[in-house]
């Protein structure tokens, strides 16, 4: 499914009538969620934070799924989908200071950075291990049905994600009790260097949804207006009892796997500019353009303004002290037993690593 | 010879064995035309072909439990888990299936198996990139687990582990990947399993590590010294099962003992080494044994270096105990 043309156009039969408002809103998402991406690439190469996990050629996918998701509605993110977090309002100062696992970091400097989770925005707990909060998600929405409440429950994954066993587990739950649960794959070509068509021997991935006779679209995950309709669909059809859909979102991954990878080993510099015509933002561009809505100059001033923001954000982030050392024997069960009462005195009483990062305590 | 880094040695001694025996094959994500995420297969696929290197769907189940049915047909697989904290999802092949197949048919059937995986802290890689669980595996009866310090060690065990007949999980310390050289024969060898080495001799303390904390537990050894507590010091290379004797003699020369591990505390595999040391050695101790290791926590990103038991926590550990 595709609703903005190449030419910038609307096919007229798949507008979902969205206000020009409503899409230029898409549009300076989307490009604010390419931006801090950029700045946080170059604040890893700088050796000031560890690492990034960046969705560069992604933002329609992400940015569009989750303004086509209902306050109320769920969000299970993998690991690339910040975007969607911040378009719910998650302040980027507290993203920025996860980042860096700083005193002002959510996760309280215990996860690698891009490893977040917003309970106020439902937005749940992104880990590392794939596959594993698909089936947290199927359980998020049963839960939901059970209890009467009209939300559901998107859940991001990418296309290797549909090898794991935690999908397929997930898959069948969500059929056989017909959650209302949003399975939303991004395939964006590639599992770090493998490629989508050595992953899976089917030619499409909605194709595994069949089995699970779960309803299937595939959309140009690089249209946002595209993504927004597929989404807002299968909210609709959870919302009216039909159970869960599965979305597969047609994008590339314009960049590296994350900041520890390098492309060039596996796939072609041709092959990337081909995707790079394709850029989401691109296209979207072209459309509010014609629509007299957008401009260079609104771009630039734009740009400026994402620019300052993060830059802010980041100075901030970096005359914070780092998270407490207490912190590390925090949280691992409601209540501290004697075990983690006599670690964490003898750690905080003992001697320090020549390296230590000072905490605020 | 040639001087080799940790990722080198290993590499050669994957080369070398695939060389001499068709029957290698090697499994995993990512380690074809990428050479592994740490390049530690960088070339192989080049070398020796698609269908002796296999860049898999991602699926540690479906690596485990198919190299099992690779070895049961007369292959000798050689499995890459990306990082040991993604095993998981193949946990059950290996303890219930790799780890009991012999048993289970009297030594008819059998699994020879190599399962090779980046394991331990201080790369900055928080909860799901610093995991140290070998002791899920030293656990399970019926596996064998190794787990080297150094090129050298490692080329030889890799190999070693690749003759054996039965399953080996062999865990790489990532952090030492790149940390130090040292000359390695080109050709294959091998260094057999539970074999430890007394890396340093001495007098006064047992101190026994493996991996990356080896070197830890040396530059306590060094700063120690200073103070006149001369350490003997122990890599375990293999971990399980264990060449007790080592470790035993050595304790019962010195009277004190104390065990380094990353790994959390409890039920690590420092608390069955202390209950080996105290059941034979317990007229010879002159000291209680001493656990320095990981916390009972999950692993910490930002306070890592705190977490982990480096020199600056095992040197106190080493004094008190001397002076018991
Ligand atoms: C169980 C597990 N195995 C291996 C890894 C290492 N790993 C991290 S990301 C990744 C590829 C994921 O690809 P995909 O699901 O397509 O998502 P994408 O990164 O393309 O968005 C792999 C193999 C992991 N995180 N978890």
């Amino acid at each position: 499914m595709q609703v903005i043309r190449d030419d910038g156009s609307l096919d007229p039969n798949l507008d979902p009538g969205l206000s020009i408002d409503q899409v230029v809103a898409l549009y300076k998402a989307m490009v604010r969620t390419r931006v801090i991406d950029d700045r946080l690439n170059r604040l890893q190469r700088q050796g000031r934070i560890a690492f990034h996990v960046g969705s560069l050629g992604e933002e329609a996918a992400i940015v569009g799924s989750a303004a086509a998701l209902r306050d109320r509605d769920w969000i299970a993110p993998c690991y690339r989908e910040v975007g969607a977090l911040l378009w719910r309002g998650y302040p980027l100062q507290r993203y920025v200071d996860h980042m860096y696992g700083n005193a002002g970091d959510p996760v309280r400097g215990r996860q690698m950075p891009d490893h977040t989770f917003s309970r106020e925005h439902r937005y749940l707990s992104v880990s590392a291990p794939i596959g594993t909060q698909i089936p947290h998600a199927v359980g998020v929405a049963m839960a939901a049905k059970k209890r009467g409440l009209d939300e559901c429950i998107g859940v991001f994954f990418g296309d290797g994600a549909t090898s794991s066993n935690d999908f397929h587990a997930a898959m069948n739950f969500a059929g056989v009790y017909r959650a209302p649960v949003l399975f939303l794959c991004r395939n964006n070509g590639y599992a770090i260097s493998l490629p989508t068509s050595e992953q899976t021997a089917v030619r499409t991935l909605a194709e595994k949804s069949a089995a699970y006779r779960i309803p299937a679209t595939r959309v140009d995950g690089n249209d946002v207006l595209a993504v927004w309709k597929a989404v807002r669909d299968g909210v609709d059809r959870a919302a009216e009892g039909g159970g869960p859909s599965f979305i597969e979102l047609m994008t590339y991954r314009m960049g590296g796997h994350s900041t520890s990878d390098d492309p060039r080993v596996y796939r072609t510099e041709e092959e990337v500019d081909a995707w790079r015509r394709a850029d989401p933002l691109l296209r979207l561009r072209k459309h509010i353009e014609q629509r007299a809505a957008w401009s260079a100059e609104l771009e630039a001033d734009w740009q400026a303004v994402c620019d300052a923001e993060v830059r802010a954000c980041v100075r901030q982030a970096e005359s914070m002290p780092a998270s407490e050392l207490r912190e590390v024997f925090r949280d691992v069960y409601a209540e501290q037993p004697w075990h983690l009462r006599e670690q964490e005195a003898e750690c905080l009483g003992g001697p320090r690593a020549r390296d230590h990062e000072e905490g605020s305590s | 010879m040639s001087e080799m880094n940790l990722v080198q040695a290993i590499q050669s001694g994957l080369r070398n064995a695939m060389r001499e025996d068709q029957d290698v094959v090697l499994i995993g994500e990512d380690i074809g035309k990428l050479g592994g995420v740490f390049r530690v297969t960088q070339g192989l696929q080049e070398e020796f072909g698609a269908d002796r290197v296999l860049d898999t769907p991602l699926s540690e189940t479906g690596i485990l439990g198919v190299a099992i049915g690779m070895a049961l047909h007369g292959l000798r697989p050689v499995s890459e888990i990306q990082f040991a904290d993604f095993i998981y999802p193949g946990f059950d092949q290996l303890v219930n299936e790799a780890a009991k197949y012999r048993y289970r048919t009297a030594s008819e059937l059998h699994v020879p198996m190599v399962v090779r995986t980046p394991y331990g802290g201080g790369i900055r890689g928080g909860q799901y990139h610093s995991q140290s669980p070998e002791s899920l595996f030293i656990h399970t009866a019926g596996l064998k687990v190794v787990c080297p310090s150094n090129p050298h060690d490692a080329k030889g065990l890799l190999i070693q582990s690749i003759l054996d007949d039965d399953p080996v999980v062999f865990f790489e310390p990532k952090r030492v990947y790149r940390a130090l050289k040292m000359e390695v024969p080109d050709e294959a060898y091998t260094v057999p399993l539970s074999e430890a080495k007394i890396v340093r001799p001495g007098e006064h303390v047992t101190c026994v590590a493996w991996g990356a904390m080896l070197f830890e537990a040396l530059s306590a050894a060094d700063e120690v010294r200073k103070q006149g507590v001369d350490v003997e010091v122990i890599d375990l290379r293999t971990l399980w099962p264990l060449d007790i004797d080592t470790v035993v003699n050595s304790v019962k020369k010195t009277g004190r003992f104390v065990v380094v591990h990353e790994a959390p505390r409890t039920c690590g595999f420092g608390g069955e080494l202390v209950t080996l040391v105290v059941e034979r050695a317990f007229l010879h101790l002159e000291a209680p044994p001493v656990r320095v290791t990981g916390f009972d926590t999950p692993f910490p990103l930002t306070h890592e270096r705190e977490y982990l038991p480096l020199a600056h926590r095992i040197a106190p550990a080493l004094l008190q105990t001397a002076r018991y």
